[in-house]
């Protein structure tokens, strides 16, 4: 383990960490830094995180522009708070990363773009089984009563990535990105040696060269059938897709050491695209409707239909990022 | 509430659409009606080298003639049609593509059709779930000798979308007014 590099002691570089539309996983890989973590306290300082510090906006907006070395900004753009933090984090940061698969790609979130903002709503305050709202209270942007106004924030119609709302310098992939990739993307950014601009910060090649299956998976590839981890017992050194269960790794990104396999399960692609992919989903699918062992129509619409939901497996971290980035109102 | 639900494959014919639209509002239905009247579908078209490519040259110097709606783009093989190439046609204004190559077993690079045959039936669904008409996204085998068969599969094509109106992807997209160009 190397050490950052030695700053000043009352010129340490400011960070700042915000979540947008996320689940708070990306927040659980800075603390899965473990002690490192006080080796970054001792490097930078903390000026915003609202997970696990009280600074509030008005401090983040009292700075001066740029004066914020590096803000990790997690989560997809949903609303109009998160649109403004973006906004506002851009200005203040010289470098803005994208940390995880909602900020870079759209991410679990992302998914919502397969509805229409009315049915989201409808089905969250209204049509599911939990709710109970007999007065069908419905959140408004601003409500006024006896001269008091409070307000909330706007709801998007589309969910989009970081990078669809502001610029960005670097991505961090995964879901959630491992404690190594963020490790290792803080001492790039304290050593000063920047890469290029929009570079995700993870190896540029597919999982499968880091996978420790690699060595059984067949010369060439042929499935009947594709199964789901829940229907079979998955053997644990043999390639997941030579069992015939859809893993995602030939085209996912590595960087992650092939955490899913060892643990068994199949990859779902949170690290993204290599750099020479533009749609993640459609080469993922291309891969693997590519070994359906089989030259009969009929019998190829049978196995394809053993995918049970197409865009939630091969889109499942970017559909906002994907080509057609959301369902088609009809 | 409008009926979307996650993996939906109900698919919406023009008519339908318009009778939707109608529900909605008188004047949507009217001008909906006014698009379709002059509405010229943009259709990319993949044509394989060895087949359908040749089909289409026969049909020129045999004077065929066929709707002008298609945009052709020659590829080696209907094999090279990676996915990315289908949902970037219809992301960047396309109101339909169509794929042509050799028939099965003919393939000038043994399988290549074959492969497209099995990523084409993926997609589909994708293309279905995303809300893009099945009509609008064709797999068609077409030898070199078919000058008449790539006539009637071009008009045909030509006439199911121009019956389903534009798809209007990227008109979508730009006036979004919280869409950022990336």
């Amino acid at each position: 383990m190397t050490e950052p590099a030695p700053v000043p002691k009352n010129e340490k570089p400011k960070v700042a960490f915000y979540w947008c539309a996320s689940c708070g996983g990306c927040e659980e890989t800075i603390l899965d830094l473990d002690e490192r973590v006080l080796d970054v306290v001792a490097a930078v300082d903390i000026v915003f995180w609202p997970v696990a510090m009280d600074f509030k906006r008005r401090d983040v907006e009292a700075m001066a522009d740029g004066s914020i070395l590096a803000a990790f900004v997690n989560g997809a753009v949903r609303t109009s708070e998160q649109q403004e933090m973006a906004h506002l984090l851009r200005q203040k940061a010289k470098v803005l990363v994208a940390l995880g698969s909602c900020a870079q790609l759209g991410g679990i979130p992302g998914l919502a773009n397969l509805s229409s903002r009315e049915s989201v709503l409808a089905s969250s305050y209204f049509e599911s089984p939990s709710t109970v709202n007999p007065e069908k209270t419905f959140p408004q942007t601003l409500h006024s009563e006896n001269g008091f106004s409070v307000s909330l924030p706007e709801f998007f119609e589309t969910v989009r990535s970081l990078d669809q709302v502001v610029d960005v310098d670097y991505y961090l992939p995964g879901c959630p990105p491992t404690p190594k990739i963020l490790w290792d993307a803080v001492h790039v950014l304290l050593s000063g040696n920047l890469p290029p601009k929009g570079a995700v910060l993870a190896p540029d090649r597919a999982l499968c060269n880091e996978c420790p299956r690699q060595d059984t998976r067949p010369e060439k590839l042929t499935l009947k059938e594709f199964k789901r981890p829940q229907d079979v017992v998955i053997d644990e050194q043999i390639c997941m897709l030579a069992q015939g269960v859809v893993c995602l790794g030939p085209a996912t990104r590595s960087g992650c050491e092939a955490l899913c396999p060892q643990g068994n399960m199949p990859c779902t692609g949170c690290f993204g695209p290599t750099s020479r992919v533009r749609d993640y989903g459609a080469k993922a699918l291309s891969a693997i409707a590519s070994i359906i062992d089989s030259n009969d129509e009929a019998e190829i619409e049978q196995i394809v239909q053993t995918v049970p939901d197409p865009v939630g497996t091969f889109y499942r971290y970017s559909l906002p990022t994907s080509m057609l980035r959301r369902k088609r109102e009809i | 509430m409008p009926e979307k639900s996650h993996g939906s494959t109900r698919i919406n014919t023009g008519q339908e659409r318009a009778q939707k639209g109608a529900q909605k509002s008188g004047k949507k239905a009217e001008s909906l009606v006014a698009i379709q009247s002059t509405f010229e579908p943009k259709i990319v078209a993949f044509f394989c080298n060895w087949c359908t490519y040749l089909a289409a040259d026969l049909a020129g110097t045999s004077r065929v003639k066929y709707a002008p709606n298609i945009r052709v783009i020659r590829t080696m093989c209907s094999g090279r049609v990676d996915p990315q190439f289908v949902l970037d046609a219809f992301a960047r204004g396309a109101d339909g593509v169509l794929i042509g190559g050799c028939h099965p077993g003919d393939c000038h690079y043994q399988e290549g059709n074959y492969k497209t045959l099995r990523r084409v039936h993926m997609l589909r669904r994708v293309l279905r779930e995303m809300g893009i008409e099945d009509e609008r996204f064709r797999l068609e085998w077409i030898s070199a000798s078919e000058a008449e068969r790539l006539k009637a599969v071009v008009n045909d094509m030509v006439e199911k979308v121009r019956a389903l109106g534009p798809l209007r992807l990227r008109v979508k997209a730009e006036k979004s007014p919280e869409e950022v160009a990336a």
